[in-house]
C-alpha cells in the first residue's frame, strides 16, 4: 500500500516542496514588512553553496556538522539580504531592479558558481546529508506512514517554522507590529514602530530562510553542489507567497501543491506512464496568476491581497 | 555628548556635474569591491581586469562577438525602457523573447524556399506578433482587472519556457527536427540558408542585422516618446494616473498598447537571436543566457534612456563575451555575473547621491539646550 502511487507522489511532493516551503516562509516576512525582494533565487545558491562549503570543511561528527552548516546557510542568506536591504531600505533604490541585481550577483552565473568553482565544490558529493528519519518508528504506518513521517529534519523543522511564523504574524506584539509596517508605514511610524528597524530585521531574516531552503537542495535533495542547483525554486518561491494569500499556513499548503506538480511527471514517468511534463509543471505558474487576479479584483481584495505598501519605500519627510 | 546623524534630503535642483561623476564613481567603487573579492580569493585583480577587458573589446575580432552578445540585450533592455518610461514593469520580456524566436523560426521554415528579404521581413514580424501577444497578456489583466504586472510577466516567463521546452522535447512539433539522426538528442529544425541574417562590416567589426534593427527602435522609442502625443499621454499616465483620468486621457488602452509594444521589441530580440545568431530554437541556449532578467538591468543602468539602452547593451555584452571567452579553470567563474551585479548595486546606490542630498548633522541633546538655557 505504501508503494501506491499516490502515496509516492505525495511524499516525495512533501520532500520536494520544502525549500519552497522555507523560501516562501522568508519571503513572507520580507513582504509583511512592505519590502519586495526578488532576490531569493540568489538568496538561496548562496546559501547552498555555503552550506555545503561548510559541511565539506568542517571536521566533526554528522550530529554537530549539519546543524552547523544549516546555520552557516542561514547567515549566508541573511548577509546577501543585508545587501539589498541597505540599497532598498536606506538608499530607496528601486526594489524590483535591486531584487534582480541580487539574483544576478549571487546567482547561478555569479558568486555562487565563483565560491563553488573556488573552493572546488562540485567534484565530490556532500560529506553528510539529511537523511530520511523514521519518526517515531511510525514510518512503516499505512498512507501517513511515508508521507509524514519518513522525512528528514529539515522537513519537521519546516513545520516547526510554519507554526512559528503563523503565531509571531497573528499572535505577538512584534508580529502584529509588522503588518502594521508593511500595510501603513507612516502610521506604524506614529505609533512609534521603527519602520526601519522592522523591514531590516524581516529583509534579513527572510535571507536566512532563503538560505536554509537553498541548502535543502545541497544536503538533503541532491546532495551535492552544481551551479544552479535551484533551478528557478526562489522565483517559485515568490509566487508561492501570492499563492498563498500572504498567509504561513496556505504556504505550506501551496509548497507541496507546487512540489506535487514538479515530482508528478518524473514519478508517472517511472511507473511507464508517458506524459509531457511541461504540462504540469506550467500549472503552479497559471493557477498563481489566476490566483493572483482573483485577489486583486473586488470582493477578496480586502482580506486577501498583499500588504498595501509592497514595494514603496518609506520616507519620512515625503509621508 | 552628541550623536553624528545621517540626514537624508531630496535636492530641488539637481547638479549635472554629479549626473557624470555618480556613475563614474559609482563603477569605481564596484570595481574595487570586485579586486578585493578577487585578492582575498587569491586571484590577481590587475591582469584579470586586462584579461576581460582584452577578451571583451581589444581582442581580434572581440567586438564582432560583443556586438552579437550586445544585440538581445539591446532589445530586452530596450523593451524595459519603453515599458518603464509609463511605470509600468514588464519583466516578462524573457518569455516575450521565446515567443519571438518561436514566431521566427516557425516563420522561416514555413516560408522554405522564399528569398531572404521576404524572409527576414516576416521573421522581424512574426517575432514582433508574438512577442507583443504574450505582452499583451499582463497589459490585459493590468489595465481590466487592476492586476500587478510585475507577477504575471514574471509568471508568463515560466510558462514560455516550458513551451519553448514543450515543442523541442516533449512533442514532434512542427520546429523539432524529427529526422532519425536527431533522434538521439532533441533538437530543433535547421533553417533554410536564405534565413540568416546579413552581417555588415565596419572596418575589421562585423554588425549584425539586428544590432541596426535595435538601434533603429531606440530612435523609434525616443521619438515615440518624445515627439508623440500617444507618448506624452503615456507617460503622463505613469506618472500621474489622477491627472491624466481628469485630462480625459485613455488610460486602459495605453497601458495593453505599451505593455504590446515592450513586448513586441523583446520578440524582435527573439526573432533576431534566430536569424543573426542561432538558426534553430536553441532552448537551451536562450534559457542559459537569461536575456530578458539582464535586459532590465541594461535599463536600469541606461536610466530609461533608449540611446543610453544600446550603449550599456555594448558595454555588459563585452562583459559577457569576455565570459564567455575565457571560460576555463584558470579564470574564476561565475566573475561576470558578480561584477555586473556589483556595478549595477553600485550604480543604483549612487543614484542617492543625485537625487539627495546626504549630511552629517549632529543631534544636540536636549538637557544640553536646557542647560545652555539656563547657563
Amino acid at each position: 500500500m505504501n508503494n501506491s502511487i499516490v502515496v509516492v507522489i505525495l511524499a516525495s511532493a512533501v520532500a520536494y516542496g520544502t525549500p519552497l516551503l522555507y523560501a516562501a516562509l522568508g519571503e513572507l516576512l520580507a513582504e509583511r514588512s512592505g519590502v519586495l525582494n526578488l532576490g531569493v533565487e540568489g538568496m538561496m545558491l548562496i546559501g547552498a553553496v555555503m552550506g555545503f562549503l561548510a559541511v565539506q570543511r568542517v571536521g566533526g561528527a554528522a550530529g554537530l556538522v549539519l546543524p552547523a552548516a544549516i546555520a552557516v546557510a542561514a547567515l549566508a542568506g541573511a548577509a546577501a539580504a543585508l545587501i539589498l536591504a541597505f540599497l532598498v531600505i536606506t538608499l530607496r533604490a528601486n526594489q524590483i531592479v535591486s531584487g534582480l541585481a541580487l539574483t544576478i550577483l549571487a546567482g547561478a552565473a555569479g558568486l555562487s558558481s565563483y565560491i563553488g568553482n573556488d573552493f572546488d565544490l562540485s567534484t565530490d558529493p556532500a560529506r553528510y546529508s539529511f537523511a530520511p528519519v523514521n519518526a517515531f518508528g511510525l514510518q512503516d504506518v499505512p498512507i501517513v506512514g511515508p508521507i509524514v513521517f519518513g522525512q528528514n529534519w529539515l522537513v519537521y523543522a519546516s513545520w516547526l517554522c510554519v507554526v512559528a511564523v503563523s503565531l509571531y504574524l497573528s499572535r505577538t506584539r512584534p508580529g502584529l507590529n509588522v503588518r502594521a509596517v508593511g500595510e501603513a508605514p507612516a502610521a506604524a511610524d506614529a505609533m512609534g514602530i521603527s519602520v526601519t528597524k522592522y523591514r531590516y530585521l524581516h529583509t534579513l531574516a527572510g535571507g536566512a530562510f532563503a538560505g536554509v531552503g537553498g541548502a535543502c537542495y545541497s544536503l538533503a535533495i541532491t546532495p551535492q553542489w552544481q551551479d544552479g542547483l535551484t533551478s528557478g525554486a526562489g522565483w517559485i518561491a515568490i509566487a508561492l507567497v501570492i499563492f498563498a494569500f500572504w498567509r504561513a499556513d496556505l504556504c505550506l499548503v501551496g509548497a507541496y501543491v507546487f512540489g506535487a506538480f514538479s515530482a508528478l511527471p518524473f514519478t508517472l514517468q517511472a511507473r511507464g506512464v508517458t506524459v509531457a511534463p511541461e504540462l504540469f509543471q506550467a500549472l503552479p505558474y497559471l493557477m498563481t496568476i489566476v490566483v493572483l487576479v482573483i485577489v486583486s479584483s473586488g470582493i477578496a481584495k480586502r482580506r486577501l491581497s498583499a500588504p498595501a505598501s509592497l514595494g514603496v519605500p518609506y520616507v519620512r519627510e515625503e509621508r | 555628548m552628541s550623536m553624528p546623524q545621517v540626514r537624508i534630503e531630496k535636492r530641488l535642483n539637481q547638479r549635472r556635474w554629479l549626473m557624470v561623476a555618480v556613475p563614474v564613481g559609482s563603477f569605481l567603487v564596484a570595481l574595487v569591491l570586485i579586486a578585493i573579492l578577487l585578492v582575498t580569493t587569491g586571484h590577481p585583480p590587475v591582469s584579470t581586469f586586462r584579461r576581460l577587458f582584452d577578451a571583451g573589446y581589444l581582442a581580434d575580432g572581440a567586438l564582432t562577438s560583443t556586438l552579437i552578445a550586445a544585440t538581445p540585450l539591446a532589445f530586452t533592455g530596450l523593451a524595459a525602457a519603453a515599458a518603464f518610461r509609463m511605470r509600468l514593469f514588464n519583466i516578462g520580456a524573457e518569455g516575450q523573447l521565446y515567443f519571438g524566436a518561436i514566431g521566427a523560426a516557425g516563420i522561416a521554415l514555413f516560408l522554405h524556399g522564399q528569398s531572404t528579404v521576404v524572409l527576414i521581413a516576416a521573421m522581424i514580424a512574426a517575432g514582433a506578433a508574438l512577442g507583443a501577444a504574450w505582452g499583451a497578456i499582463p497589459g490585459l489583466l493590468r489595465a481590466f482587472l487592476n492586476t500587478n504586472e510585475i507577477i504575471t510577466s514574471l509568471m508568463l516567463n515560466y510558462v514560455a519556457a516550458l513551451f519553448l521546452n514543450y515543442l523541442i522535447f516533449d512533442s514532434l512539433s512542427y520546429w523539432r527536427d524529427t529526422s532519425p539522426a536527431a533522434r538521439v538528442f532533441p533538437q530543433g529544425k535547421v533553417l533554410p540558408d536564405a534565413a540568416t541574417w546579413p552581417v555588415s562590416t565596419l572596418g575589421s567589426i562585423g554588425i549584425p542585422f539586428g544590432f541596426l534593427l535595435a538601434a533603429a527602435v531606440a530612435v523609434g522609442i525616443w521619438f515615440l516618446y518624445t515627439r508623440t502625443r500617444f507618448g506624452f499621454e503615456a507617460q503622463v499616465i505613469g506618472d500621474s494616473p489622477r491627472a491624466a483620468r481628469y485630462a480625459g486621457m485613455r488610460t486602459r488602452r495605453k497601458i495593453v498598447a505599451i505593455m504590446a509594444l515592450s513586448g513586441g521589441v523583446a520578440g524582435v530580440g527573439g526573432a533576431s537571436q534566430i536569424g543573426d545568431f542561432r538558426h534553430v530554437l536553441d532552448v537551451k541556449g536562450m534559457e542559459q543566457a537569461s536575456y530578458g532578467y539582464a535586459g532590465i538591468v541594461v535599463a536600469a543602468l541606461a536610466r530609461y534612456n533608449p540611446f543610453a539602452v544600446v550603449l550599456v547593451a555594448v558595454l555588459l555584452g563585452g562583459l559577457q563575451n569576455a565570459g564567455y571567452a575565457l571560460q576555463g579553470a584558470d579564470f574564476p567563474s561565475g566573475l561576470v555575473g558578480v561584477m555586473q551585479g556589483l556595478i549595477l548595486f553600485a550604480m543604483l546606490g549612487g543614484e542617492l547621491l543625485v537625487q539627495y542630498r546626504v549630511t552629517l548633522s549632529r543631534r544636540v541633546p536636549l538637557a544640553s539646550l536646557e542647560a545652555e538655557a539656563a547657563g
